[in-house]
């Protein structure tokens, strides 16, 4: 693991906390990778002579007379078509007992792409999942998070939505997963028979926390080779960023940094930022879409993390347990995907975006009726049919085990429609209803 | 020029020991190997300055000469700003080579060899000052006056002007001495730093008409006036770009700035992509053509998104002083904000509320009275209207942007979760929002004159119904449908009939998404008939179904273009529908 003797070694650490250790040394580079002994660090802060490392793997154990090697150069992963079916750890290196990966050396967190030279994103991602196609479909080029409890399913819709999306290439980057959801992400691709377009960059509960930090990054170099040079299209899958900011607030507060709401960092939104904005949608069709999840605290969204993701990601899906049909649904009030509107009507049919809202505000409705039921007052006869309505649709439509092309979706929801409701109630378009809708017209 | 070496890096703050004097805000480029990286001064103690890096900082090391520039960060200003994309810092993005934008590259924001053809205004022997027009080129369809540089201090004689004819920006276009018989010569552009508020003009005076917006929600209900200033906060998910991106279609300005500062990528090239096809509904132009993007998207360096809203403050107030309207858009204030407080805590400032800097307040009130109109030294009048948005934390209006932007800004449009939620769009909660303007004697003079002795007076008294149905509504839910009696379901569904037809607009539809003034005040006058009108029901549950076929009537009247057959065809239905409550109204 040592890098080149021609490095100077440095043997005297003045200073150590859980995740840092400091040290006097020259010519050092910001962000330049080290050694202290055999763990990979890097350098975060440079005060004269005094340099700082982030030890990625903690510092346990570590004395203040640690061989300390810099290697000279920022983090890089190599990457070549050999990638692919392979697992890796936080630093690239295999975990599935194959070779290193030979091919050229790439920064990680490299620049960002020129606004300009992007596309703006236009193709359709169809999952399947009414809750996502219908009411917030996803586009390629796009990056959106899973907001989710902890005990609700979002590896399994994640996975899920990876294996239907027709990507060229997937690519996991897990951050504090348990041994089983590795487990079960590695057997489900492997079953699927997608095992050789899948990468993966696995940080499990047993690796430190810190290690983290560097998956998004491992990741989405991958993804920038694939999409640039390839041309393909690539979707990342990173679970779980809450983990991945808890392992920044870490390391912020052993820096003594000021820690702004929620005791995260202040620069929580350029750090989140700088990852999720690598989703692209380039002209020469390569694509980097990033599905993420965010676990949430209680479903509480205003924490720092689901609020600061919320503002940099293209929306959001919010799975909730339905308790009147007993299963988990795409909740359509708090699920948003911003770039929805760049297929919806243009690349699906020209009546999704009105069913679409029609149905949600009767949802809402419905929500209402509710509200004033378990208050204990009488229901008026349309309160009953938006609850009726609520209960099918999110039975037939929003739960997360509906599998259904968008034209059978629609054709599902008018068809709901026409049972519970009058054409007027339903406020839409009449060039649209004179088309789809084939109820009486009370 | 002062030179020094990097002593110390934390992330993009920089620690430079000088051989000389350095200035507060001095631009310095850090030389690491062979690239120059832009930085900014932003203290100094003793031999040493803390400098801000526009770039990455990677690779950073101790003991890189420093070079400082001896000036603050400028723009040039100058024909061919507008269909321009810039970064931050004025880069002219499509200048950038490769797919990556690499540090320490810098493109010129102008083109220098473009032919401009020139008219003079002035003749030799006059005698001008700063901000003086010299003459005018066309730029796209806008007539861009030649001026003379804001930075000129007394009063100078033209020697010679040049005449007609075709230049490019950096020709000298007139010679001017002053009584020190010093000589100076004036191309087509100059430059200008951007934290400095160009101010040739004679005086600041209220404003005194509106900017349109073609939202009903703004323009009738809480408009915004033409050098005003308004913001924008909700949560996200709530459609603040949305709003954003359709007032920047749809506003009556004669240029657009958008600043994307710190907001996404593809929101940005949205713009891009769709500016240059979209026509202006006023001129028919293309909407690229009057617009200038400043692009610091997220992932961009934090130290550029802070100088972003400042670059294009300055090159809206370059604008105004040609005697035209601009309109300002960023999106979003809070990032900027933000940036402001990763720099505080890197200089390990004593933290103020949430962590934000302490004279947060002063530096976002300091940048909205940037706004406003004026009146120039000859008599025009000019314009910078700053809409922007404020994102705040955890949906929040009670943190410390959002509060310190409410103290700066005349208009305040808060969007609500639970209109968002129900997919009431624009989520603009008409109860919270509201614009000081209404109020203001200029604006309501404006308004007599526009649209009649009645038209204040008539939105205050829809507004006044929204509250009522509001009241209404919580009556109903605390005493129950058949706990109240029948009338509140009339005025709460007279206030549904306001937010339906009024309130409500598709930003997404053909039609619905601009609403001329006509048809603002057609709108009006049609639902305040409607709420001032009595009706007839025997019981609850006829009023909801009456109410919604009225509203159905009334959405499709807005689906369809204003006085075409289709619209009337409804306008129609819907005086029927009036019509039975009438005859009910008879009966009883």
């Amino acid at each position: 693991m040592q890098a080149g003797a021609f490095r100077k070694i440095h043997t005297r650490i003045d200073e150590i906390t859980k995740a840092t250790v400091t040290l006097r040394a020259q010519g050092v580079g910001n962000e330049e990778m080290a050694y202290v002994d055999d763990r990979l660090a890097q350098v975060v802060r440079i005060a004269g002579e005094q340099v700082t490392l982030q030890v990625f793997v903690g510092t346990e154990g570590i004395s203040t007379n640690a061989q300390v090697t810099f290697l000279g150069r920022p983090p890089v992963l190599r990457v070549s078509d050999d990638l692919a079916g392979r697992f890796f750890d936080a630093f690239g290196r295999p975990l599935d007992g194959g070779p290193e990966v030979d091919g050229e050396e790439r920064e990680i967190g490299g620049p960002s792409v020129n606004p300009v030279r992007r596309q703006q994103p236009n193709q359709l991602i169809a999952t399947g999942i009414a809750g996502i196609d219908l009411n917030n479909t996803l586009v390629t080029g796009q990056k959106i998070p899973f907001f989710a409890d902890s005990d609700q399913p979002y590896n399994e819709v994640m996975a899920n939505v990876a294996l239907k999306a027709e990507a060229d290439k997937i690519i996991l980057g897990g951050m504090g997963l348990s041994n089983d959801d590795y487990l079960y992400f590695r057997s489900l691709f492997e079953n699927a028979g997608a095992l050789d377009k899948i990468i993966s960059f696995i940080n499990t509960t047993e690796n430190p926390p810190v290690e983290r930090l560097l998956v998004p990054d491992m990741a989405l170099a991958a993804a920038e080779y694939f999409a640039v040079d390839k041309n393909e299209k690539v979707l990342v899958l990173l679970t779980d960023m809450t983990l991945y900011a808890d392992a920044l607030a870490i390391v912020s507060n052993k820096m003594d940094q000021i820690p702004s709401k929620d005791s995260m960092p202040g620069s929580l939104y350029s750090d989140l930022a700088k990852l999720y904005e690598k989703a692209v949608q380039f002209p020469e069709g390569g694509s980097i879409t990033i599905v993420a999840v965010t676990t949430l605290s209680g479903g509480d969204i205003t924490h720092a993390i689901p609020d600061n993701t919320g503002y940099i990601t293209e929306g959001q899906l919010f799975l909730r347990t339905d308790t009147d049909i007993g299963k988990v649904i795409v909740d359509p009030f708090r699920s948003l995907s911003r770039l929805k509107q760049q297929v919806i009507g243009k690349k699906t049919r020209s009546d999704h975006g009105q069913v679409m809202n029609a149905a949600v505000r009767l949802y809402a409705d419905a929500a209402e009726a509710r509200t004033k039921k378990d208050n204990g007052f009488d229901l008026t006869e349309y309160d009953e049919r938006c609850m009726a309505f609520a209960k099918e649709y999110s039975d037939q439509l929003l739960a997360i085990d509906v599998d259904l092309g968008t034209d059978a979706m629609l054709d599902a929801v008018w068809r709901l429609f026409e049972q519970h409701f009058s054409l007027e109630e339903l406020s839409i378009k009449k060039a649209i209803s004179d088309v789809y809708w084939k109820g009486g017209n009370a | 020029m002062t030179q020094g070496k990097v002593t110390g890096v934390t992330a993009n703050l920089i620690t430079v020991e000088v051989d000389g004097p350095v200035s507060q805000n001095e631009i310095a480029y850090v030389i690491l190997d062979g690239q120059r990286l832009m930085s900014e001064v932003i203290r100094i103690n003793g031999r040493v300055a803390s400098i801000q890096c526009f770039e990455s900082t990677r690779g950073v090391r101790t003991g890189l000469p420093v070079h400082f520039a001896g000036g603050m960060l400028e723009v040039e200003l100058g024909p061919g700003l507008l269909s321009k994309n810039y970064d931050g810092l004025q880069n002219d993005l499509d200048k950038k080579e490769g797919l990556f934008l690499q540090r320490g590259e810098y493109t010129s924001p102008l083109d220098e060899n473009k032919h401009y053809e020139f008219t003079p205004l002035v003749e030799s022997g006059a005698s001008v000052e700063a901000g003086d027009w010299l003459g005018e080129v066309k730029e796209n369809w806008v007539n861009h006056k030649i001026m003379v540089p804001f930075a000129l201090k007394g009063q100078w004689t033209i020697e010679s002007i040049a005449s007609v004819g075709s230049y490019t920006i950096h020709d000298t276009m007139a010679v001017a001495v002053n009584d020190a018989g010093e000589k100076k010569e004036f191309t087509m552009t100059q430059k200008w730093p951007v934290k400095v508020p160009i101010r040739c003009y004679s005086e600041k005076p209220r404003p005194n008409r509106l900017m349109e917006t073609g939202y009903r929600i703004i323009d009738t209900f809480n408009p915004l006036a033409e050098g005003g200033t308004g913001f924008i906060p909700g949560p996200f998910g709530c459609g603040k770009t949305v709003v954003q991106h359709t007032v920047s279609k749809n506003a009556s300005a004669d240029i657009i700035i958008v600043a994307a500062c710190g907001e996404r990528a593809n929101e940005v090239v949205e713009i891009f992509t769709e500016f240059p096809e979209l026509e202006d509904p006023r001129t028919g132009r293309k909407l690229y053509e009057r617009t200038t993007i400043i692009c610091n998207t997220s992932n961009m360096p934090v130290a550029a998104r802070e100088a972003s809203v400042y670059t294009a403050m300055t090159i809206g107030e370059y604008y105004r002083q040609m005697g035209l309207s601009v309109l300002l858009l960023a999106d979003s204030t809070s990032r900027w904000a933000q940036a402001l407080r990763e720099m505080s805590n890197r200089m390990e400032e004593l933290p103020g509320p949430d962590a934000f800097p302490m004279d947060l307040s002063a530096i976002i009130a300091n940048f909205y009275a940037r706004a406003g109109s004026v009146i120039l030294n000859n008599g025009e009048q000019g314009s910078v209207t700053f809409l922007g948005t404020v994102s705040p934390a955890g949906g929040n209006l009670k943190e410390p942007v959002t509060e310190s932007t409410k103290k700066a800004a005349q208009c305040f449009y808060a969007l609500s979760q639970k209109r968002a939620d129900s997919k009431r769009y624009p989520a603009i909660d008409p109860q919270e929002s509201y614009s000081k303007y209404l109020d203001s004697p200029e604006i309501r003079a404006y308004l007599t004159q526009r649209s009649g002795p009645a038209w204040v007076d008539d939105v205050l008294s829809l507004k006044n119904r929204l509250l009522r149905g509001k009241e209404a509504q919580d009556q109903i839910s605390i005493l129950g449908d058949d706990g109240v009696p029948v009338d509140y379901h009339v005025d709460f569904w007279k206030s549904e009939v306001i937010d339906f037809a009024l309130i409500q607009q598709d930003a997404f539809d053909a039609v619905d998404r601009f609403a001329s003034v006509d048809r603002q005040e057609f709108g009006l006058k049609t639902v305040k008939s409607i709420c001032d009108q009595d009706y007839f029901f025997e019981n609850f549950e006829e009023v909801a179904p009456y109410f919604k076929r009225m509203i159905n009537a009334l959405k499709q009247m807005n689906f369809s273009a204003f006085g075409s057959s289709e619209f009337a065809g409804f306008e129609k239905e819907l005086n029927s529908i009036l019509a039975e409550t009438q005859k009910r109204g008879e009966v009883a």
